[in-house]
């Protein structure tokens, strides 16, 4: 088994149209970490996940998945070897739940009987009944249920690693909470390497086993959360002001 | 006649046109998507390459139809009579709404899917075909329903270049001036064309709607339809066997009858199988069809042969015009065949009230009062050099007004409900008595001589010379007189042209 790291960045540049988002980029993911990458909007989180799957690529620097640059890839045999969750979800609405989650198992050729008695197991994980969720469309689901189906259909192919692009942010608070203790749940059980981006400090701890904190193009703190916590960064700082307010309210309140 | 009795007395006919016309429609529209979406996908996708496609689909679909047939014609391969020229015409018109409607479809695609999908590992080909596809598919069925839609309307059109279809009915009826068979064309179409909207409808809301069903067996019954539309009009529209001797005749009655005439005489007289392609829209299409071997043989006037088709100014009597006329047939290894035995000049017509009101029995007679009348002319009569244009120059003539320029075949009721007062028609025509009509004579002969006159290829006398011995029983023997009488018996009696023919060959036997 692979021993070094699920994934690294090096001295990374990348743009977005004319914009620089990425000034040297550096970071190690081991396996089966959770790394909560948190930064305000156009930070370059976005960027980060889909130079990891090879859907930009960088200006300069490189990019290893499993201690393999990802230039070197077949870059379908990446993506389908990374599962990618998005706030959008997106799900296919033309197809069932049960072919939404289908798709990559059935790229990589999986048998119908095989791929049917996945689908079973990953509803069952995520917590949808298969019997009455697999036949229905996206449009027939709840907001929290296609989040559901769109980690089940991220996780189909049993993936060493997952991507998440603030994949609860679309939810209400009380659904979100929900969704942040089944995530708690599966990944206890499963140990993938995750790689998570949102702009909620809240959420990066709740689900991080370590936070990064992007400014300015670069990594400005990476480490556990009760330490990004503790942190003097400014920059650190004004991502945490939201949950220090809140704090703030409930303590001085009464 | 009503329009229930006409179908009737012509029910094998009805078939085979309606088999025709969704012989037309079925399997233009399908090649149509075949070329259509494809090149649709490219546009979506290479904009800089799908913009002059999408341009070119346009500029086709601004090209009058007809005109496009006359385009075609003399092209090799897709040019020539018949459904094959239809069908490529067909094809024409069907493609930029199925062209425009993938394009928009796959672009209205939410990016958001597009982007989940490439995640996910899909390449490009998987990603069109599992979810760009299927999503744009509603719009894609749209396009279909709007192709064939316009399709069974252009194919109406198509029976000017002997493709056959309903538009068969609806040219005889602007010949014969009949509504019922007007109707008899027009009917069935319009319900041909419904009942395709309505079920492409039905299919592309649910494919909208509900979701639920197989967007894959959507498709399927969509495909499955028009190629039974196909497979059923070939089945109906009756094939052709090899040897056959093909009649062709111009749109206007007197064409219809003596197209009829040839080829039931070539019936009786030999063993040979004889197929019609009448009704065939004008002289040129005619002298086309002939050369390129799409018809065998058709009747033409001297007078038009030599101004309309050899371009020649009209010159010298009767015999000279015929012996020149068979001199550049030849050339062509065309064969004149000796004179039917009739003459059909253009008759200046006015209506009979105003002729003997103001006293007009000579065109120079109508010269002064010319400036208060409004005249209507056939398309052909307006550009032909022994047409209007010499006409005016010949009697000084001066209309209020430019003439109004009308299908030939409505010009007799034009006239008759006073919406012009003078027209161009056949000396022969049925409708001159039908209608109350004087025909002002050409008192400074201005107009050559226009012998009826068949002329064959001359291919087929040396490989049938049956075909020239049955022929020549015709030679000499329909008067103006004769023909008169049948061209009222078909415009005024609202006769078949086919019966009118078998009672004048049974006389004349």
């Amino acid at each position: 088994m692979d021993t070094g790291p699920a994934i690294r960045f090096a001295g990374v540049h990348a743009s977005r149209g004319a914009v620089e988002v990425l000034r040297g980029f550096d970071l190690l993911i081991p396996t089966g970490e959770t790394v909560a990458l948190v930064g305000r909007s156009g930070a370059g989180k976005s960027t980060i996940l889909k130079l990891i799957n090879r859907m930009l690529a960088p200006r300069t620097g490189t990019i290893d998945v499993e201690g393999r640059s990802v230039a070197a890839w077949d870059r379908f045999d990446l993506r389908r070897h990374i599962g990618y969750m998005m706030q959008e979800v997106g799900l296919f609405p033309h197809m069932t739940v049960a072919r939404n989650i289908a798709v990559v198992p059935a790229l990589l050729g999986w048998s119908p009987s095989r791929i049917e008695a996945r689908v079973d197991e990953l509803l069952s994980l995520v917590g949808l009944e298969p019997a009455s969720y697999a036949a229905r469309y996206p449009a027939e689901l709840s907001g929290g249920q296609r989040q559901r189906v769109g980690v089940a259909r991220a996780l189909a192919a049993d993936p060493p690693i997952l991507l998440m692009d603030e994949p609860f942010g679309a939810l209400d608070p009380v659904t979100r909470g929900e969704m942040h203790r089944e995530f708690g749940r599966i990944q206890a059980q499963l140990r993938k390497t995750v790689v998570l981006v949102t702009h909620d400090m809240g959420e990066a701890f709740v689900l991080g086993t370590r936070v990064g904190v992007l400014a300015d193009g670069a990594l400005a703190a990476i480490d556990v959360p009760s330490a990004i916590a503790r942190s003097s960064d400014p920059r650190v700082q004004s991502l945490l002001q939201p949950l220090l307010d809140a704090t703030a309210v409930l303590e001085g309140g009464r | 006649m009503t329009l229930l009795q006409f179908w009737r007395s012509h029910a094998s006919e009805f078939a085979s046109l309606v088999g025709q016309h969704m012989m037309l429609v079925g399997l233009s529209t399908v090649v149509a998507v075949a070329a259509g979406v494809p090149l649709g996908i490219l546009a979506a996708h290479r904009p800089r390459l799908g913009a002059p496609i999408v341009w070119l689909a346009n500029m086709v679909q601004t090209i009058p139809s007809l005109a496009m047939f006359g385009f075609l014609l003399p092209l090799p391969f897709i040019g020539g009579l018949g459904a094959r020229m239809a069908i490529v015409v067909l094809i024409l018109y069907a493609l930029l709404p199925i062209v425009r409607t993938t394009t928009a479809g796959l672009r209205s695609v939410d990016p958001a899917l597009v982007e989940a999908g490439t995640a996910l590992g899909m390449t490009p080909g998987q990603l069109l075909r599992e979810v760009e596809l299927p999503l744009a598919l509603p719009s894609i069925v749209a396009g279909i329903r709007v192709a064939a839609v316009i399709g069974v309307g252009t194919a109406t059109i198509a029976a000017a270049v002997g493709a056959g279809g309903l538009g068969e009915y609806i040219f005889r009826g602007l010949s014969m001036v009949d509504p019922t068979v007007i109707f008899a064309g027009a009917v069935p179409s319009a319900l041909l064309a419904l009942s395709i909207d309505g079920a492409l409808t039905l299919i592309e809301r649910r494919l909208r709607a509900g979701r639920r069903q197989r967007p894959r067996r959507r498709v399927a019954v969509a495909v499955a339809l028009l190629a039974a539309l196909a497979a059923g009009g070939i089945v109906l529209a009756r094939r052709t066997p090899a040897g056959t001797i093909r009649v062709g005749s111009k749109s206007f009655t007197e064409q219809i009858i003596l197209g009829e005439l040839l080829a039931q005489a070539i019936e009786t007289r030999t063993r040979l199988p004889v197929e019609r392609r009448l009704n065939l829209a004008g002289t040129f299409i005619c002298d086309r069809a002939l050369r390129t071997g799409d018809i065998d043989m058709y009747v033409e006037y001297s007078g038009t042969a030599e101004t309309a088709i050899f371009h020649a100014p009209p010159a010298g009597g009767r015999e000279e015009v015929l012996a020149r006329l068979a001199q550049r047939y030849a050339a062509a290894d065309l064969t004149l065949l000796p004179p039917l035995g009739f003459e059909n000049t253009f008759a200046m017509l006015v209506r009979g009230a105003d002729a003997r009101a103001n006293g007009w029995r000579t065109l120079s007679d109508l010269v002064p009062d010319a400036p208060t009348l409004k005249a209507g002319f056939g398309y052909e009569f307006l550009q032909r050099q022994d047409g209007y244009p010499g006409l005016v120059r010949a009697y000084r003539l001066r209309f209020a007004g430019t003439p109004a320029a009308m299908d030939l075949s409505l010009t007799y009721r034009a006239l008759a409900e006073r919406q012009v007062d003078l027209i161009a028609g056949d000396a022969t025509s049925g409708l001159i008595e039908g209608y109350d009509l004087v025909m002002l004579a050409d008192d400074r002969h201005y107009f050559p001589p226009y012998d009826a006159v068949p002329i064959v290829r001359g291919a087929v006398l040396r490989e049938h010379p049956e075909v020239g011995e049955a022929l020549s029983h015709l030679a000499g023997r329909i008067d103006a007189a004769a023909m008169r009488r049948m061209n009222h018996a078909v415009d005024a009696g609202h006769r078949d042209a086919a019966d009118v023919a078998r009672e004048f060959l049974d006389m004349i036997k």
